[in-house]
């Protein structure tokens, strides 16, 4: 289990994902070599499983974003597993989640333009198995955006 | 604006979109180039805005927050409170991660994070139901999450 110190550097970091180290420990009130030692051991453990690098997808163009919500034909025992088999095929996705409440499952898609959106919709989203119901919101504009949590 | 990407900007895009701890001299070695070159690449990528900023992800059970809702949320009254009092209100809650103005049935949709089930009612009834112009609200409880790759062979 994280400690204190563990909760300290993890709040600085998310506040700061791309800080450097030597600012993390300065913000978190520990020496260059503890920060690292205590990284690594949370990714060890688990508490930290990746950092990545996010895509900005309309830097390269993709304009349109779509959040795709589903209900799923559950008299199909199988309908979690081969919906979520086939969504991974569509490149467009970027997120999967699946959900406890009135819908089952999400995922992100996004497009270049309106006129590639159709035509993901039709091809790939509309042949996608066991969907009893689906309804779609398209992004406007991200507000809030943070990895912040009150540790 | 877009900018042009090579088989081999792709190639680094897809390793550090998995994982952005490799060094440059790691990147190189894995797509075929010198470290030098990789470096360039990373820095341009980066200077272009393409490589956005880091996402830590983390086990948000093992630090307490054991539960992740997304929310859709209605305005009531739209005209009476505008937009930017929702977003100004919104943005200033602790718990809220994400929030997209989207058009569909709902305008807004929420990220949020809690404790426990009843951190998260506590959250909901003091500050969500107490919004400005709110109106319907409807939440789910994430149970999983996998972020993919994306078209990076499409581009």
């Amino acid at each position: 289990m994280p400690d204190a110190t563990d909760l300290r550097i993890l709040r600085q970091l998310l506040a700061d994902p791309d800080a450097s180290n030597a600012l993390l420990a300065e913000r978190a009130g520990v020496t260059a070599a503890s920060l690292w030692r205590r990284l690594e051991k949370m990714s060890e453990t688990g508490v930290i499983s990746a950092v990545q690098n996010q895509i900005d997808w309309r830097a390269l163009g993709w304009e349109v974003q779509v959040s795709l919500r589903f209900t799923l034909d559950k008299t199909e025992p199988r309908a979690f597993d081969e919906f979520m088999a086939a969504a991974r095929k569509v490149p467009e996705v970027t997120e999967i989640q699946t959900f406890l409440g009135s819908v089952d499952l999400r995922l992100s898609v996004i497009a270049r333009d309106m006129a590639h959106w159709q035509q993901i919709y039709r091809d790939r989203i509309l042949t996608l198995p066991h969907v009893s119901d689906s309804d779609a919101l398209m992004l406007v504009s991200t507000i809030k955006d943070s990895q912040e949590m009150a540790l | 604006m877009t900018t042009a990407l090579d088989a081999t900007d792709m190639a680094i895009l897809r390793i550090l979109a998995t994982d952005a701890t490799k060094s440059a001299a790691e990147i190189g070695r894995a797509v075929g180039i010198g470290q030098p070159a990789a470096w360039r690449r990373i820095r341009k990528l980066t200077d272009s805005g393409v490589l956005g900023q880091k996402r830590i992800v983390i086990d948000n059970a093992a630090v307490g927050f054991g539960v992740t809702v997304f929310l859709g949320i209605r305005l009531a009254a739209k005209g009476r409170t505008s937009l930017e009092d929702f977003e100004r209100a919104v943005t200033a809650i602790p718990e809220v991660q994400t929030v997209q103005h989207v058009l569909g049935q709902f305008d807004y949709r929420l990220r949020v994070i809690a404790r426990d089930i009843s951190d998260f009612e506590r959250i909901l009834r003091r500050r969500i139901m107490t919004l400005p112009g709110i109106g319907q609200v409807e939440a789910n409880v994430m149970l999983s999450e996998e972020r993919r790759p994306g078209p990076l062979a499409a581009l």
